[in-house]
């Protein structure tokens, strides 16, 4: 019999840290469309491991994130499996938006916004898992929509998740799981409007 | 230019040292089968490094040319590339490591083969990292020069044709930059065996940008990544 490990709502703009037990299943819903969930996994405890989205790129020779993708560590080890996927694709190459990027990005007075970097610090160090900036590596960004083009174009498009789209995983190791609903205001990756995603795990 | 300094790199061998501000570093592949692997981070203040997500996102781009710049987690400027005649360098594939490289090549150790034993990307990052005091939690993605790997319309990455003999790479730090370099093949590539091609790098001074700079104009993000870095708060 399976059991529910943990059911929640993470606010629109707040974080969320978590340890997932290898063979749970980890489930993400979108509840209200366009949300993206800017997620860092690491293997637990030994948190020097990590998810590494460029080894997983390399690995499945694809740049989006779907049903049947590894999330590859970065010594090579598979942290988790996609095993259901109603939204159809997940970026892994936007990473988390950060006051700085966002400087870059749209202006430098926009230094003051809001941004999942911050969140991912403050997660890090209210939670006391032993990370710092430099785990903080690129991220996956579920529900997020970031075509690349034959002629190497890169954009972020409007999403293609919908109300209700979820995505679930299994855990092959013991891993730690790392959220920042995305704050982000100045493009469509939130549908212009940040809202509130659940996230739901089962034991095996 | 008489360059300030210049070497080979061997196939399968690897550096690091820090390219001062205006200063530029030029790569010139070997052949066809050049691929060097690139990390960089701002020098002494090595929490703040290149951060392919924000580079690529900021100039709307999935590769590197002429023009572009490498830019900071922390959104500041820190390579800019003023010349390149190869016209793709990949960032989003990663690079080999020990059992990629096993199961490409098999075994070629230190005690069959001495100095010509397969060496691969990943632990040639970790040696160099180790000697600035970084380590694998430092190891995030990293440039892969003279490399191609495009995306088909769904999404699917293939390796291409790309690099050749005499192609030429500059980058000029626009802050003190820790660069680490491993001239090593990419996992992708379509040889079964291991033969690097060696490279040259050369490094000169140079002037700091000007305001019509081409990589400061190329977009009005890459302006505003260079007035980062050229803050007296930067």
């Amino acid at each position: 019999m399976s059991s529910v490990l943990f059911d929640e709502i993470i606010p629109a703009g707040d974080g969320f840290t978590r340890v997932l037990p290898a063979g749970c299943c980890f489930r993400i819903t979108d509840v209200e469309g366009n949300q993206a969930v800017d997620t860092l996994f690491f293997a637990h405890p030994d948190t020097a491991e990590r998810y590494d989205a460029t080894a997983t790129l390399q690995a499945q020779r694809r740049v989006y994130l779907t049903t049947g993708s590894r999330l590859i560590s970065s010594r090579g080890r598979t942290l988790l499996t996609i095993t259901e996927d109603t939204c159809g694709r997940h970026d892994t190459i936007g990473g988390a938006c950060a006051c700085e990027s966002n400087q870059v990005r749209y202006a430098l007075d926009k230094r003051h916004m809001h941004a999942c970097r911050e969140t991912f610090l403050l997660q890090i160090a209210t939670h006391q898992v032993g990370l710092s900036k430099r785990d903080c590596g690129h991220n996956i960004n579920f529900f997020m929509n970031v075509p690349v083009t034959p002629e190497g174009g890169l954009s972020f498009a409007d999403g293609i998740s919908g109300p209700g789209r979820y995505v679930e995983m299994r855990a092959e190791t013991d891993c730690l799981v790392l959220i920042s609903n995305c704050p982000q205001l100045n493009n469509p990756c939130n549908g212009w409007n940040p809202t509130p995603v659940r996230v739901q795990a089962w034991s095996a | 230019m008489h360059p300030l300094h210049s070497e080979t790199l061997l196939g399968g061998d690897k550096l690091s040292f820090v390219l001062p501000r205006h200063h530029a570093l030029t790569l010139i592949a070997g052949g066809e089968r050049t691929a060097v692997a690139l990390l960089a981070f701002r020098a002494g203040r090595t929490h703040e490094r290149y951060n392919m997500p924000d580079t690529l996102k900021s100039q709307h781009t999935a590769f590197l040319t002429t023009g572009r710049i490498l830019m900071s987690d922390m959104g500041r400027a820190l390579l800019s590339v003023t010349e390149d005649s190869c016209g793709w360098h990949d960032t989003l594939s990663g690079h080999l490591d020990a059992a990629g490289a096993r199961a490409k090549y098999g075994e070629r150790t230190y005690q069959t083969a001495r100095n010509w034993m397969i060496r691969n990307t990943h632990d040639n990052f970790l040696i160099e990292l180790g000697k600035w005091e970084l380590g694998e939690r430092d190891l995030h993605a990293n440039v892969n020069a003279f490399v191609k790997i495009a995306a088909d319309a769904d999404g699917n990455l293939t390796w291409q044709a790309n690099a050749r003999s005499g192609q030429r790479l500059t980058l000029r730090a626009e802050l003190d930059t820790l660069v680490i370099l491993s001239n090593t093949p990419h996992p992708l590539d379509p040889w079964p065996d291991y033969a690097p091609d060696p490279i040259d790098l050369s490094i000169v001074k140079v002037d700091p940008p000007a305001a019509d700079d081409p990589c400061r104009t190329k977009r009005p993000e890459n302006g505003r990544a260079m007035q980062l870095s050229e803050s007296i708060i930067a």
